[in-house]
């Protein structure tokens, strides 16, 4: 007679080493293979955790390599992958950072995770060309106002209530935290101009500026909503911003 | 440059010549794309991936200089890059030295 086993119970029990291996699980030799499931799923958390640490490395680095392993294997038990693959994994890591306890007191650690999600995401966004500085100075001046952009793949705006752009960026270069004000609020944009993604501190006002435009607004109403919105607004330096970032693909076409 | 706040529409067009009058940014703009996908040239698990971090693929490669193993190198060097044995670096993937 045949033993079955069920998907739920080899899942439970792959992300639990204290769970016995499953009834029905055998080797070649037609034994109970405990330890060869063990071997087995210790390579699939083993997998999972250098997966965590390689898309979030400023988040391991903050708090410590075997720190970051230790929480990552809670993490999987609680949130095992939900999609074959393995790119996908870890969108919950923010979620679950704000409400683990241990590193309540890194209150800017969960936007840090969000910004190492943009960046992955941006890592794997289609390769497209991007709106540059002679596009932009080619647009006859009255029709400048009218302006819409289609927003570049690879694009992500992150507004932190703390200095998370500076502490991933500082962090992932590897140089020290010391200079930075963790309170200091900061909005962020990746970009991925050709192969390497990008991230940059945006100046006062234009995170606003950029999701107008990124939302389909007129140039000129995106500018007037991020002036409402901040009266530091700077729009050349805001379109600079987005010129150097490649934050835009091409002329949206009037539809 | 102005630090006034610029909330009238009428505005815009002077704001981009602003803009575009800073020359350094044109200057990174054109510079931005300074990597170029290179295959070929990368030693065995030392490759890049096309799927990136957070998969396996990366280091996964397992010859020396596969030929569909890329590696990200400063743009405009992928071609003139001389590996041993007479063998050249390539933008597009190359059937030499694949895995048996």
């Amino acid at each position: 007679m045949q033993t079955t086993v069920s998907n739920r119970e080899f899942t439970t029990a792959l992300s639990d080493p204290d769970t016995p291996a499953p009834k029905g699980i055998k080797g070649p030799d037609r034994k109970k293979s405990a330890k060869r499931f063990d071997i087995y799923r210790n390579n699939v958390v083993v997998g999972l955790i250098d997966a965590l640490g390689e898309i979030f490395p400023a988040v391991a680095r903050l708090v410590g390599e075997q720190f970051f392993r230790d929480m990552a294997r809670l993490y999987i038990r609680a949130n095992p992958p939900n999609s074959p693959l393995l790119f996908r994994y870890g969108r919950s890591m923010p979620d679950f950072l704000a409400t683990f306890e241990p590193v309540a007191h890194l209150a800017y650690l969960p936007d840090v995770a969000r910004i190492e999600l943009a960046w992955l995401d941006a890592f794997h966004a289609a390769d497209t060309s991007c709106f540059s500085a002679a596009d932009l100075g080619a647009v006859p001046e009255s029709e400048l106002d009218d302006l819409r952009l289609t927003p570049h793949p690879a694009s992500r705006i992150i507004r932190s209530r703390w200095a998370a752009v500076s502490i991933v960026s500082t962090t992932r270069s590897g140089a020290s935290l010391a200079d930075i004000d963790p309170t200091a609020p900061e909005d962020g944009l990746v970009t991925r101009p050709g192969y390497n993604v990008q991230l940059r501190r945006l100046p006062p006002g234009t995170a606003t500026f950029l999701q107008s435009l990124i939302d389909g607004a007129r140039l000129a109403d995106a500018a007037e909503a991020a002036g409402r919105d901040c009266t530091e607004f700077d729009l050349p330096l805001a379109l600079r911003a987005m010129l150097e970032a490649g934050a835009f693909s091409q002329r949206r076409e009037e539809a | 440059m102005s630090k006034k706040t610029i909330i009238g529409a009428s505005a815009v067009a002077g704001a981009v010549a602003m803009a575009l009058s800073g020359a350094t940014v044109v200057a990174t703009t054109t510079g931005a794309a300074a990597a170029e996908k290179c295959y070929g040239v990368s030693l065995a698990g030392d490759n890049d991936c096309a799927a990136g971090p957070g998969t396996t693929c990366a280091g996964t490669s397992t010859v020396d200089y596969q030929g569909n193993a890329w590696t990200s190198v400063p743009d405009g060097t992928c071609l003139t890059m001389d590996v041993p044995g007479d063998r050249k670096g390539s933008l597009e993937p190359l059937d030499r030295d694949l895995p048996a």
